[in-house]
């Protein structure tokens, strides 16, 4: 075979997402030949004359200013997550809250509303219901069972669509195909949380997403380190097919008068995003933790198919067990979302889930406070296996109406499982509910 | 219409080839994007000649600007054009007209401007066409510099990168 012609096959080659999850974003350093990514452990960038700092301040240039915006090691992560979940580009916050909020912030004047999923983690149906409320936005939140009802509260001043299409706490699935046709159908925008399912189990901007973020907290970093959160743009959704976005398409005051979408094109969002909402609200992640999370993506292929073999053994485990009445996951064949996670998560529906203790609240806590192993705490994705009562703690904000809602009643407990010997887990389980 | 693909070998051959570039449809206007472009490009070493009849005789960004390329006294590789498809066709049969005597060997059309019939023309007098792609955003993506801003540039590879310029 010629030079020529080798070259030519690697370039149709297409790489995996276990070689991109160690890959992409991270070539070896141009200057000292450094195989990992450095921590550029730094909060600014000399300039190489004022001439170069002007290019910079204006984005005319790529570059490095200050690390509010970008920075080296942050930036590797970016690629990463941009190309694992098959997007354009990528903005990294310190939180996901943080990566929400540069998303609708982006996205949304006073007075402009979106539509979200019902079925959300507790902390974003607050920021969107309460905190959102007091910037001038507004959200409505509508039942995900039935895609139609997405159609339904769509009015002139709803500029986005949100949803998680594996929710957290837990079993629920939205059937993101017929949303995303709504979304488009209406000129605007699908963002789809995807922090549950990660994209080694599911990549929605296939689906039809236009925007995904993550938590990258959970099961990116994976091993409990780190808070962070990123934004990743499909780049195929078109601003300037309505005037509904004038963000995008008219001339932004706070960046001189820049029109972004027409200057940046396919990566106008997230350059808007990190341009103006971070750069004026200043959500940037660390270096370090976009370290820990680069390091911890290397490994998720594996990790994840660990969690979903162990999440399984697990969910099979309590629906046999005398003193729970209900599991919902979506990898039980009982489930309601059983076809909908063949279709969307054929790899398995993550390993976050709940079940119903008999006996309510008082039994709920017996249980998070009997168990050994499990860790019990407010978090999701470590290697550890954690153990929450959502009702007494993440979905404590919410009235109990809104808790039944959200799948975090008064008898819910939520598992995060971990990559821990499966017996191990089992056999804390049951000692714990044998408390009951 | 279906997508362009274009090979990054082809791109990136056309990029070390070129060394001037005349814009077609430079604007004097500092927050555009083809005077993003120019900036970027004389940046990388590019020898950027503006061209447009509104500021024929001004200069832009420190060179001076022409009302047609038919008026351009050096030779250049490459013709960026920052105008509608419709103009761009125009533009693209000029340029196959003057093809050998400014040496041109390159038609590149912007972001957003697409024009099949005047490609296939150029294609056939010999020319190489890219369109619908920023001339800026392939440098920065193909040399490294994209994935800065989180682009996802495609590129993965354990060799250590080049820095050009
Ligand atoms: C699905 C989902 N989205 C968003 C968040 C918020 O992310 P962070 O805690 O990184 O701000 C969480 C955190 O629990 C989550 O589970």
């Amino acid at each position: 075979m010629s030079a020529d012609s080798k070259k030519k096959q690697n370039e149709a080659h297409k790489f995996g997402i276990e070689t991109r999850a160690i890959h992409a974003g991270a070539r070896p350093d141009a200057v000292t030949g450094a195989r990992n990514t450095p921590i550029y452990q730094t909060s600014s960038y000399v300039f190489d004359d004022a001439e170069h700092a002007a290019d910079l301040f204006n984005l005319q240039t790529f570059g490095f200013i200050y690390s509010r915006l970008t920075n080296p090691t942050v930036s590797v992560l970016e690629e990463r997550m941009a190309s694992l979940e098959g997007g354009r580009a990528a903005v990294c916050a310190a939180s996901g809250h943080a990566a929400q909020f540069l998303t609708f912030f982006t996205l949304l004047g006073p007075e402009d509303e979106f539509i979200a999923s019902r079925n959300l983690y507790g902390g974003s149906i607050t920021q969107f219901g309460l905190s959102f409320k007091k910037l001038g936005w507004t959200c409505h939140f509508v039942d995900p069972d039935n895609p139609e009802n997405f159609r339904k509260a769509i009015t002139s001043k709803t500029k986005a669509i949100f949803i998680e299409i594996l929710a957290n706490p837990g079993g629920i699935i939205v059937d993101v195909e017929p949303v995303a046709a709504i979304a488009k159908e209406a000129g605007i925008p699908l963002i789809v949380d995807n922090t549950m399912a990660t994209p080694y189990l599911c990549q929605p901007i296939a689906w039809g997403a236009d925007i995904v973020l993550h938590s990258t907290t959970k099961f990116l970093s994976g091993h409990g380190t780190s808070l962070g959160g990123a934004l990743i743009e499909s780049g195929k959704f078109d601003w300037a097919q309505n005037d509904k976005f004038p963000s995008m398409t008219k001339p932004e005051p706070a960046y001189h008068g820049l029109t972004f979408y027409e200057t940046f094109g396919d990566f106008g969002f997230s350059t808007k995003a990190r341009a103006v909402a971070l750069r004026d609200f200043g959500p940037c992640l660390s270096p370090a933790n976009a370290f820990y999370t680069i390091t911890g993506i290397e490994s998720l292929p594996v990790r994840m198919e660990r969690h979903i073999a162990n999440a399984r053994a697990i969910a099979e485990f309590l629906d046999s067990h005398s003193a729970v009445s209900w599991v919902s996951y979506a990898g039980l064949k009982s489930s309601s979302y059983y076809e909908l996670a063949q279709k969307y998560l054929p790899r398995g529906p993550g390993s976050v889930f709940t079940f119903g203790v008999k006996g309510g609240y008082d039994s709920g806590v017996k249980v998070v406070e009997g168990v050994e192993l499990f860790s019990h705490l407010a978090n999701i994705g470590d290697t550890r296996s954690l153990i929450i009562h959502p009702a007494s703690t993440t979905h404590r904000q919410l009235s109990e109406e809104q808790q039944a809602k959200a799948g975090a009643g008064p008898d819910v407990i939520r598992l995060s499982i971990g990559l821990e010997s499966i017996d191990d887990l089992i056999y804390d389980l049951d000692q714990a509910l044998s408390l009951v | 219409m279906s997508e362009l693909h274009y090979k990054d070998s082809f791109i990136r051959k056309i990029l070390i080839e070129t060394k001037a570039i005349a814009m077609v449809g430079c604007s004097a206007n500092w927050n555009r994007p083809s005077n993003f472009a120019m900036k970027y490009l004389q940046g990388k070493g590019y020898h950027v000649i503006p061209v447009n009849p509104r500021y024929a005789g001004k200069e832009i960004n420190g060179e001076q600007v022409y009302a047609d390329l038919a008026d351009i006294p050096v030779s250049f590789e490459m013709v960026d054009i920052f105008r509608s498809s419709e103009a761009a066709e125009m533009v693209t049969d000029q340029v196959i007209e003057l093809a050998s005597e400014k040496k041109i060997s390159v038609i590149w059309m912007q972001l957003g401007v697409r024009h099949d019939e005047a490609a296939q023309r150029a294609e056939a007098a010999k020319m190489s066409v890219v369109m619908d792609r920023c001339v800026k955003i392939e440098y920065g993506r193909l040399f490294g510099e994209l994935g800065w801003s989180g682009v996802n540039s495609g590129i993965i590879s354990s060799k250590r990168p080049k820095v050009r310029v």
